[in-house]
């Protein structure tokens, strides 16, 4: 890559810093207590906006990986889930009334709370239906994880998001509070995704699954990215491009090998097709809050017109990381 | 007599603590050494933590980066402590911090009783190394390197190389042969004594201290001066991955750890605190006779070293897309492709999946869908027949499949009616096996109720398709296995070159063929050629057909031999 482009992403990356931290001001404290981090602890950062129902088990399953704290924007909940976070003693929280979108959706918000808070920790940068599987991750906390990404000289870690789905109808079971999604949404699409390079960031661009499958058989250059890079040892110049499917400097999108070889990977399940779904989708469809004018939210509504049933025969049920290991989703690398 | 432990620690100074504890009331003595880089409150609160132990002592402190003289520096300090303040000490076993040992003290006792001359080093000369990282072997002797690799990789790495381009070297002091080695033994007083007490030790001490890595060559090349019995091995299990930096070992390893037999092992992750509590635990001394047995950890973490570099065939996923070429095997496992072959045969799929046991596809690149085997629309993986998903990248559709599918042999028709994209790939694919018969796509033409200017110029752009396609079949960089017949040769002699496809394939029962597909009938099939010759178009692809109205006559003198390319 010539010293022009590279001259040209580094000013895209100093434009996204000033834009987050000129969006700060979007942002006030609930309860802040970032003065509880300390030194070596892996934060979490997440935005959300009427999520009350899952954050019981979202902040349990993180809690037992071993996430010291969280920081979590609420983008105008009036479900009772700032008052849930506000309680709880690991959580610091901002909110945010200003619109989603015009933060970029969240990344601002998040890129800003990241460069003040996130410097030189492992940063887990997930929304509260993403849930994180990694190599070993029933035997060995995420501590185990970042330590041997620190030994390895490793700065960031891919995790493919891997979109779950019920058998059935999409609400014909209804998710219960402090529930594991998973009981509910346990099946996946094991093999229809498809890659390509991004060449300005270097990243891979990872499409297909349930959601191409059943919303965009007609036009898959239309259905959402998969790829995701959410662990990332912070430094204060980083900076998040687009959600979390790409980071500036773009060394840190390197989480593939390009020579035969398999970097170490995990998966983020995506449990987005709870009953909470049918109702969120149609709400998002009116708000107009979402990514290409909520183009995915449209082709949802559509789609869940008919039978939203994205279950086949074909499709894999999940039982646990090593299933995903030996189905080419995610690998162990040279962990082992 | 008994062992006396030096560990050099410089993180996890808590878990040193416990394993120098743990060794010491077993009447072990210890010498720990702190990297001078450590704070000083850590190393306070090491020194409270070990104050009550009167067999544990700290030798004088160093830095030791890595890679640099430091570490050799700080073992001699240690080394010397040791044989001084702990007389009774008769082996000396180099550890580090983050070691952890497997069995009792007792059984490492005995193990040595039964050698008492033995120093356990690994020594070899640099001729016979392998495993050295980063291409430095010989040269780790002769050149000079005075830069830090960490820090100031640029300088070292340039230093290096300017020093190679003047053909500089060092002299090797006389007396000794360089070896290399894993930096953790277990050498006897006498050898260990012998090494420190050199007359000429200032010299080599000067020597070594600008060979590059000296902790894994110092003492592996001045103990073949004085050793009176070497045995090439470390006690310590310590296994190394591509980039050189240790495996570390967690909880889940507990098994594999005990079932290894060895005496100590590293690296442990400090919070492995299952592995901490139970082999700190476990005293009771029973197999004392058992040499260690590495084997199976040692497979566990060649297969991880593998996975890092190699990968696994034809997989493409978010942590491994291999540039084009670099992908050990575009494709996870052997297919077949046919081309023409549907054409000719009627129900030659479901002959050809009663022949070979595998699953057989229809035109997999069809313009309105992807025809999987049994008319399924969707496939292994949930694979979709949308033609839209399947173009938008051809090639994953197909290396998803096969990958899909392993296990299973996959065979599907191909033909210029298809999405073309997926050509060139095929080609290139040492999996794929191609079969054309070429000029077949008339068959159906010449069946059909069109009319016949339509069919001309449908048969002028099937031809120029196949044309195409053929074309890259016959590209010099072909991978594949290609064999291409034109139809009139094959239609004269049908039975042997299915022969030679099916026992290719490796069917289930590797008997003849009984069964032949049937053809299609081609009675005037000649005169239809005739016909579009006669319209101005040139069919050349079929071969040579004879122009009458009869049946070609497959008892013809003439044998239409297939030829292989490649």
């Amino acid at each position: 890559m010539g010293i022009w482009r590279s001259y040209r992403l580094r000013l895209a990356r100093k434009r996204w810093r000033i834009r987050a931290f000129r969006k700060r001001r979007e942002l006030s404290a609930v309860t802040n207590r970032t003065n509880l981090i300390r030194r070596t602890d892996i934060l979490l950062f997440s935005t959300l906006r009427n999520e009350r129902i899952r954050l019981p088990y979202f902040l349990r399953y993180y809690r037992d990986q071993g996430i010291n704290h969280f920081l979590i924007v609420d983008n105008g909940s009036d479900d009772g889930s700032r008052e849930y976070l506000a309680e709880q003693p690991d959580v610091s929280l901002w909110t945010a009334e200003a619109g989603y979108k015009r933060a970029r959706f969240g990344v601002d918000w998040l890129n800003w709370l990241q460069m003040r808070y996130g410097h030189r920790h492992w940063t887990l940068v997930v929304d509260p239906d993403e849930f994180f599987v990694y190599p070993f991750c029933d035997t060995r906390s995420i501590r185990a994880l970042t330590d041997w990404l620190d030994a390895s000289s490793i700065r960031s870690f891919g995790a493919m998001l891997l979109d779950m789905y019920p058998k059935g109808e999409i609400d014909a079971q209804p998710y219960r509070e402090g529930q594991d999604p998973m009981e509910i949404a346990c099946w996946f699409d094991s093999g229809n995704y498809t890659i390509k390079r991004n060449a300005t960031f270097g990243n891979l661009w990872i499409q297909g699954g349930p959601r191409a499958r059943m919303f965009f058989p007609d036009r898959p250059e239309r259905a959402p990215a998969l790829n995701k890079i959410p662990l990332v040892k912070w430094h204060r110049d980083y900076t998040y491009v687009s959600s979390t499917h790409m980071l500036l400097p773009r060394g840190l999108n390197l989480v593939y090998d390009e020579w035969g070889g398999e970097k170490a990977s995990g998966c983020l399940l995506h449990a987005k097709f709870l009953h909470t779904f049918v109702e969120k989708s149609a709400e998002e469809l009116t708000r107009r809050q979402h990514y290409a004018n909520s183009h995915e939210y449209r082709a949802y509504d559509a789609g869940l017109k008919d039978n939203p049933d994205l279950w086949c025969k074909w499709s894999e049920k999940y039982i646990n990381w090593r299933q995903l290991e030996i189905l080419g989703l995610m690998s162990k690398g040279n962990w082992a | 007599m008994t062992v006396g432990f030096i560990m050099l620690c410089h993180t996890a100074l808590d878990r040193a603590a416990q394993v120098a504890r743990h060794w010491a009331t077993r009447d072990c003595p210890v010498v720990i050494h702190v990297d001078s880089r450590v704070g000083r409150h850590a190393y306070e609160r090491l020194q409270r933590a070990i104050a009550d132990l009167p067999n544990v002592d700290v030798s004088p402190r160093f830095s030791c980066e890595w890679g640099t003289w430091g570490l050799v520096a700080a073992t001699q300090a240690a080394a010397e402590l040791m044989l001084k303040r702990f007389p009774e000490v008769r082996h000396v076993y180099l550890a580090s911090g983050s070691c952890l040992p497997l069995r009792p003290v007792e059984e490492l006792r005995a193990y040595l009783d039964e050698r008492p001359t033995t120093d356990f080093i690994e020594s070899v000369t640099t001729e016979d190394v392998t495993w050295t990282v980063g291409g430095f072997d010989a040269e780790r002797f002769t050149l000079r390197f005075p830069f830090s690799w960490k820090k100031h990789r640029r300088l070292f790495d340039g230093y290096v190389k300017w020093q190679r381009r003047i053909g500089f070297k060092r002299r090797i002091p006389d007396g000794i042969t360089p070896h290399l080695g894993s930096q953790w033994w277990c050498l006897t007083r006498q050898t260990l004594s012998a090494i420190l007490e050199d007359p000429k030790r200032e010299v080599y001490d000067r020597y070594f201290r600008r060979v590059w890595i000296p902790d894994e060559s110092y003492f592996q090349t001045m103990v073949r001066r004085y050793s009176r019995n070497v045995e090439s091995r470390s006690l310590t299990l310590s296994k190394f991955d591509f980039q050189g930096k240790p495996h570390i070992f967690y909880d889940d390893h507990l098994q594999l750890l005990r079932r290894s037999d060895c005496f100590v092992a590293r690296k442990i992750w400090p919070h492995a605190d299952r592995l901490y509590k139970v082999f700190l635990a476990s005293d009771s001394a029973g197999t004392a006779q058992t040499e260690p047995n590495p084997g199976k950890i040692d497979r566990l973490f060649a297969k991880a070293v593998e996975r890092r570099t190699r990968g696994r065939a034809g997989l493409y996923m978010q942590s491994r897309f291999p540039n084009e070429n670099w992908e050990n095997g575009r494709t996870a496992q052997p297919y077949s492709v046919f081309e023409g072959f549907s054409e000719i045969f009627e129900n030659f799929e479901t002959w050809l999946a009663k022949a070979v046991g595998g699953r057989v596809h229809g035109h997999l690149y069809a313009p309105e869908r992807a025809q999987f085997a049994g008319d399924e629309t969707v496939y292994n993986g949930a694979l979709s027949d949308s033609a839209a998903l399947r173009d938008y990248n051809p090639k994953a559709f197909l290396t998803n499949l096969i990958w899909n599918t392993r296990g299973e042999r996959q065979c599907f028709q191909f033909g210029p009616g298809d999405t073309q994209d997926i050509g060139r790939f095929l080609a290139l694919d040492p999996n794929a096996q191609i079969s054309v018969i070429s000029g077949a796509w008339a068959v159906p033409l010449f069946r059909s109720n069109l009319n016949f200017s339509d069919i001309r110029k449908i048969a002028a752009k099937l031809q120029r398709i196949e044309g195409q396609h053929l074309h890259i079949l016959r590209s010099p960089q072909l991978k594949a296995r290609v064999r291409i017949w034109t139809m009139a040769e094959f239609v004269e002699n049908p039975m042997e070159p299915l022969q030679t496809i099916i026992d290719e394939i490796g069917a289930r029962g590797m008997r003849r063929l009984s069964e032949a597909p049937r053809m299609v009938d081609l009675t005037g099939f000649g005169r239809f050629l005739q016909n579009l010759k006669n319209q101005g178009m040139q069919p050349v692809l079929m071969g040579d057909f004879p122009a009458g109205d009869g049946p070609p006559n497959s008892n013809a003198a003439r044998r239409g031999k297939p030829y292989l390319v490649k």
